[in-house]
């Protein structure tokens, strides 16, 4: 049966975080807009207390956390978990979407372990999430030559025999949360990140594997910090890895080379599907901020939307938004649709990434669209629509740009591997 | 619980219209166009599918519910196959929904049956008017109560069979709203106009002007419910039928740029052409996804689905015109002959941002 009626515990929570966002993120958006890299402390340690008790905000949905204590006779609800997330992702980002990166415990690196690791794994990487203080992670892909290219990653991982340790060493850039993660901070209990490197570099994709390095590894240092357009509250990472010595289990997926597969990208591949539409729903908390705005401020003008006209009657204005309206709901659809494919365990490469298209798309549409509408108002600091505008940008770049999305949803539509479209 | 799965009843009508458009509407499209003709023969084949017989009561004489939603599924794998015939089938249910929706017990008793039994029978609606400005809440044509009496002024446009009809419904203004009324073939003062109308497209399907003036219908004859749901109702079909003749566009340009070869490669393999298609498909899924929604909203009673269904529209109506404008580009010059289909989906898809009342589900 077709519904669209969210489900009792997400629409509850989506209403208790609406409260969250505007009493502990907007009154703080500029303030860390306009303090970058300082540490949103107040809204990280009352995220932790909110997540201990409700699982709210990780990227890693919360049926895995609670399997040992399930009970067997429970009648079972359909899984939730991922679209639990995508609306939590969607309410925090529209208190500020910086911020929202700040949230404590299971952002990317977490998923990564999520998909692409073992039971073990799991429970030894991601149980440390409900502890007291809060934990980060992150994940390292990108580095200065290798960006959508992900098989262009130079960063290597030899197994030392002797020792049964994996010896990394590389240079990883634009780590989102990679300082919070590695740097021992009074008020952080340890992280860890999860590391793509090759196990041979002539062996291209069949040759990359993920690795989970744990703060205080010697060897690994947070090196810079960027200073960035938008999201200036999350930090972004430059990490150097210098002979690094990982355990032998803290690789994720198989330790040995199958050249007639490539499962260690497949891996990767798999964390992008299940976390795209998530960061796509972050995009979309921003673009929503952004309309309601101009919504409001017309309201304050006297101008209602008058729905239901034919369009030759409307006011270019009133077109604007009613055209802002239909992106952005379909766009939130379509991020809605990638999830709850996820939790039923269908496959969802395609609308995945089409959800990022799209919100890539229409949070930055929307958001310049908006600052065009408001006039002085729009490109005025007095307000938070031009730190949105700047803010929204990065749905449109980061977890795989616009175009390699299109690239993602073209081989499938086409049903073309990588080489028969470059 | 949100959901994206078509219940099993809802898969097996999908997949019987999807055969039945594939292998009998499309193949017809062209000839029916250049012709001006839809064969009865092929209407009927389509109408025994029994999409609106579905959607009607047993105890009016239908053997099922309606459901907007399962409407749009059927509408968009209708138009799939072709426009004009997807809406030449469903122009009895302009009539039929209209009373099933707004109308009395008695209207409901006396003239579903007569609609849905035995074969495919013109019976029609007519909402559009003949002005740039034409809006379906604001109408033109006006009813006036009159000595137990409703006195109907007015001029109508795109009213498909309207010259053969056994009976419409006309929408008037009563009062400044919006209102169906009744109206039997060779009503007094209704005149249909002599020749069919000529459009950008759907030269299949026979549109008819028609003039009212001083016609007579008794009081018995008013829908006495809401415009509202029927105007949302048809907005969501033509939203649903927008999204068919899209991917219809879509598939075709799609396998042509796969079969093509340019510089050693298939079209496809360009990057210009493959992020142009891949554009295509997210805009229809985005699209779709919003009539679903609006639809699920009609079904549930939701008080914000006249709006969902108008966004719905103009959503649906703005992706159709890119898709099937892109999917004429991706061709070529061989978009743009009339042996290929893409140039007639391209017209067709133009009349989304005109259309109103022309399908309903």
């Amino acid at each position: 049966m077709i519904e669209f009626e969210a489900p009792k515990p997400i629409a509850n929570q989506t209403f208790v975080l609406k409260t969250v966002a505007e009493e502990m993120m907007r009154s703080k958006s500029r303030y860390f807009d306009e303090h970058e890299h300082e540490i949103p402390y107040d809204y990280i340690e009352f995220m932790q207390t909110v997540k201990r008790a409700t699982g709210a905000g990780s990227l890693v949905p919360r049926e895995e956390k609670k399997k040992e204590d399930e009970d067997p006779n429970k009648p079972k609800h359909p899984p939730i978990g991922y679209q639990m997330l995508a609306s939590i992702a969607e309410a925090l980002a529209w208190g500020d979407v910086g911020m929202y990166l700040c949230t404590p415990g299971g952002l990317l690196g977490a998923a990564a372990v999520q998909a692409a690791g073992t039971p073990e794994q799991r429970q030894k990487f991601l149980t440390r999430f409900l502890g007291e203080k809060p934990v980060f992670d992150a994940m390292c892909m990108t580095e200065a030559g290798a960006g959508s290219d992900t098989s262009a990653i130079r960063a290597t991982a030899v197994l030392d025999k002797a020792t049964n340790e994996w010896i990394i060493n590389g240079e990883k850039i634009f780590v989102t949360a990679g300082d919070k993660a590695m740097t021992a901070y009074e008020k952080f209990d340890k992280g860890f990140i999860v590391v793509w490197a090759t196990l041979d570099p002539k062996a291209g994709r069949a040759g990359m594997r993920a690795f989970v390095i744990e703060a205080g590894t010697p060897g690994v240092r947070v090196e810079k910090l960027e200073h960035k357009l938008g999201i200036r509250c999350s930090d972004t990472a430059t990490i150097v890895l210098q002979d690094a010595r990982v355990p032998f289990d803290h690789i994720l997926g198989s330790p040995t080379i199958e050249t007639d597969t490539s499962k260690g990208f497949k891996g990767a591949m798999a964390t992008f599907d299940a976390t795209r539409p998530l960061v796509a729903a972050g995009g979309i908390g921003v673009a929503r901020a952004a309309l309601e705005f101009v919504i409001e401020k017309l309201a304050e003008n006297g101008i209602t939307i008058r729905y239901g006209l034919p369009r030759q009657k409307l006011t270019n204005i009133e077109r604007e938004v009613i055209d802002m309206e239909i992106m952005l709901r379909s766009a939130w659809l379509m991020i809605i649709k990638a999830v709850w494919m996820a939790d039923n365990k269908k496959s969802n490469a395609l609308e995945a990434s089409m959800s990022k298209v799209k919100a890539g798309d229409i949070g930055t549409k929307i958001t310049q669209k908006a600052v065009e509408l408001m006039g002085p108002l729009g490109y005025s600091r007095e307000f938070l629509l031009e730190k949105w505008f700047r803010d929204a940008k990065i749905t449109d770049i980061y977890e795989g740009t616009g175009q390699i999305n299109r690239l993602v949803v073209a081989r499938q539509i086409l049903d073309y591997r990588s080489s028969e479209l470059r | 619980m949100y959901s994206f799965e078509p219940s099993d009843e809802q898969k097996m009508l999908i997949d019987a219209v999807a055969r039945y458009a594939a292998a009998d509407l499309r193949p017809a499209a062209h000839d029916a166009e250049e012709a001006k003709e839809l064969p009865l023969k092929l209407i009927n084949k389509g109408w025994e599918l029994g999409v609106l017989q579905a959607s009607i009561p047993e105890a009016y004489g239908g053997f099922g519910d309606r459901s907007a939603v399962t409407g749009v599924l059927a509408a968009e794998e209708m138009a799939y196959g072709d426009l004009a015939g997807a809406l030449a089938i469903g122009t009895p249910g302009l009539f039929a929904l209209s009373i099933l929706l707004a109308g009395s017990e008695e209207q409901k008793q006396m003239y579903l049956m007569p609609v849905i039994e035995a074969g495919w029978k013109p019976y029609t609606a007519a909402l559009m008017e003949p002005a740039f400005d034409f809006d379906p809440n604001d109408l033109k044509t006006t009813a006036k109560i009159k000595g137990g009496e409703y006195i109907l002024d007015g001029k109508k446009t795109y009213v498909p069979f309207a010259a053969q009809a056994e009976a419409m419904v006309v929408f008037a203004n009563l009062d400044g709203k919006t209102k169906g009324f009744i109206v039997p073939k060779g009503a007094a003062g209704l005149t249909v106009g002599e020749e069919r109308e000529k459009l950008l497209g759907l030269n299949a399907l026979p549109f008819y002007s028609v003039k009212l003036e001083d016609v007579k219908v008794p009081e018995a004859n008013l829908l006495p419910g809401d415009f509202a749901v029927i105007l949302a109702s048809s907005q969501v079909a033509l939203a649903a039928m927008a999204v068919g003749v899209a991917k219809a566009a879509f598939d075709y340009s799609r396998d042509y740029a796969k079969d093509r070869d340019v510089f050693g490669v298939k079209v496809a393999q360009k990057q210009a052409i493959a992020f142009m298609l891949a554009e295509m498909a997210t805009e229809i899924e985005a699209s779709r996804l919003l009539i679903w929604e609006a639809a699920w909203m009609i079904d549930a009673g939701k008080e914000e689905a006249s709006k969902q269904a108008y966004l719905a529209l103009t959503g649906a109506a703005d992706m159709v015109m890119m898709v099937t404008d892109r999917a004429v580009q991706i061709l070529g010059g061989h978009g743009y002959i009339r042996e290929h289909p893409v140039e007639l989906w391209m017209r067709n898809g133009r009349g989304f941002s005109t259309f109103a009342g022309l399908a309903l589900v």
